[in-house]
């Protein structure tokens, strides 16, 4: 049979975000696959170079839409090592709710959207209808529905008051008996069983080869949770569960995030129910001594690893954010392969793709003259366009 | 163990519910207490410290000082009176991402966070939002 090969994005393959896929087939199934990302990088990591320390949180905070807390939190985490100081419990504490909120929210997105992917709608409107209540919980608390901008560099922004805890609680109560009723769903409904069994199959020593991260990892047996290897805020105090499935396909994955739901229902209600007091923040100096920090954080989609290095002065010498994503893209190539066309879309999706996360750093050499610089790069956007026949006479190029 | 039709009391049960949808254009959002929306400033209480300028992360506020810089009075009691300084402040909504940081760091209390959202224009000018010295608008 001959091989053709389709491509498969780069406008939105899977979720409405750029990603490119070349699938090579023979007849319906997947022989090969090529990744192509980039198409989503926004220089991040040197634009916070030119920024002051609280100016560059609030940058971080936008790397992504649905884990900014999870990139703000490690960030900071990171400036608080480096000035060497302990923040208040209360601010740990705040910080974990609003973590847990946001899990919750990322699990139930992808719920809604792998329920799209499988073409049974009902449960994507249900899904997401009952995603408002995180929301909302979270506009409560922060004020914001997306970006909540609770951190400051030494704590938190904003205080938890006696009512809003009481009303998050009884969110987070409606919440846990709806996903019951998701999990009873997704594991007895024949469609989702049809559908996502032995489809996108990552056997557990290829996820630890690949060094896959958070629930694709944890769906495949491997018992991996940055809360419970190495525990930051107030983990190490708190009763939770690390949910893992030895099903390692797209059921198992499902499994794992629909049951970290529930866990992450546990940890709010702990926490909500023992608020420790106390202030929520502590100041931070303006200029942060030399010196350098990692520290790792994990988001609702895996592991976030941040890296800062200061050189004494007001900004960040050099940021590096290693989002979950570009952990988890090395398996989607194995994933796909043996697979059909019409799953392809699911298998992407399962993995829980962010791309903006994911786009650090592009480098284009045109004919191997090295890293460009912005002019030039600029330049060679322009001229690009050019060559495709676009008239930029009316255009104002600065 | 499959069970068909498992969401079909789920949907039988929906049909009869309100929709779940918010009526917004036609029906007024409230937003929530700590809602962050268009800054207001009060030019009487700018003291000119630049703490919102600088942390400003998308360089949307501009405070600048209109009248000329005079110096510090002595009366000939020895009393001394400060220098009075008069600021206006522009804050560009385009380029405003609505953190407030600008709210949390003023010392004085100039800037408020309201919850006026509907700020959307069709003309870029319209969203520079000015903020006079009440002296600067009697010249």
């Amino acid at each position: 049979m001959p091989k053709i090969t389709v491509p498969l994005g780069p406008q939105h393959p899977a979720l409405k975000e750029p990603g490119s896929f070349l699938l090579c087939l023979e007849g319906e199934q997947i022989v090969d696959a090529t990744l192509r990302l980039g198409y989503n990088h926004r220089g991040v990591e040197k634009a916070a170079e030119s920024r002051n320390y609280i100016q560059a949180m609030y940058l971080i905070e936008r790397v992504c839409g649905i884990c900014s807390h999870a990139h703000a939190t490690a960030y900071v985490t990171n400036v608080e090592e480096l000035a060497g100081v302990d923040i208040p419990k209360r601010a740990k504490a705040i910080r974990v709710i609003i973590g847990e909120l946001e899990r919750l929210h990322s699990h139930l997105l992808w719920l809604g959207v792998a329920a799209h992917e499988i073409g049974f709608d009902t449960l994507f409107m249900y899904s997401w209808r009952d995603r408002e209540m995180v929301m909302d919980a979270l506009e409560t608390i922060s004020g914001n529905r997306v970006h909540y901008s609770m951190n400051t560099l030494g704590g938190v922004r904003r205080d938890i008051t006696a009512e809003q805890v009481k009303s998050v609680l009884s969110k987070v109560e409606a919440l846990e008996r709806r996903i019951k009723y998701y999990i009873e769903l997704a594991t007895e409904e024949p469609t989702v069983i049809a559908r996502t069994k032995g489809v996108g199959v990552l056997p557990k020593d290829e996820a630890i080869k690949r060094c896959a991260a958070g629930p694709l990892a944890r769906a495949s047996g491997v018992a991996r949770d940055t809360r419970k290897d190495d525990p930051y805020l107030i983990y190490n105090e708190l009763d939770f569960k690390l949910i893992t499935s030895d099903a390692c396909d797209v059921f198992g994955r499902l499994y794992v995030r629909a049951f970290e739901m529930l866990e992450s229902c546990k940890i709010l209600k702990q926490v909500l129910n023992w608020l420790p007091e106390g202030a929520i923040s502590i100041k931070i100096p303006v200029k942060l001594p030399p010196g350098q920090a990692v520290n790792r954080y994990e988001a609702p989609r895996g592991e976030d690893v941040h890296y800062l290095k200061s050189d004494g002065g007001l900004n960040p010498a050099r940021v590096k954010v290693r989002a979950p994503t570009l952990a988890n893209f090395a398996s989607v190539d194995y994933m796909l392969k043996g697979d059909q066309l019409a799953d392809a879309p699911l298998i992407i999706a399962a993995i829980d793709p962010c791309i903006s996360c994911t786009d650090r750093a592009t480098i284009i050499t045109p004919s191997g003259t090295g890293i460009m610089i912005w002019q030039d790069m600029r330049a060679h956007g322009i001229e690009f366009y050019k060559r495709k026949g676009i008239d930029f006479s009316k255009v104002k190029v600065m | 163990m499959a069970k068909p039709l498992k969401a079909f009391g789920e949907v039988l049960k929906n049909l009869f519910k309100k929709p779940a949808t918010s009526q917004y254009p036609v029906k007024k959002h409230t937003p929530a207490q700590h809602y962050r929306a268009r800054i207001k400033f009060t030019p009487e209480e700018c003291i000119g410290c630049g703490i919102c300028m600088r942390n400003c992360p998308a360089a949307a506020i501009k405070i600048t000082q209109i009248n000329p810089q005079d110096k510090p009075q002595t009366l000939p009691d020895g009393k001394v009176i400060p220098a009075k300084r008069k600021f206006k402040c522009v804050i560009d909504l385009s380029k405003c991402i609505y953190c407030a940081q600008c709210v949390e760091g003023c010392p004085k209390k100039a800037l408020k966070s309201t919850d006026e959202f509907e700020l959307a224009a069709f003309d870029k000018n319209k969203l520079q939002d000015e903020f006079k010295h009440p002296d600067e608008t009697q010249k």
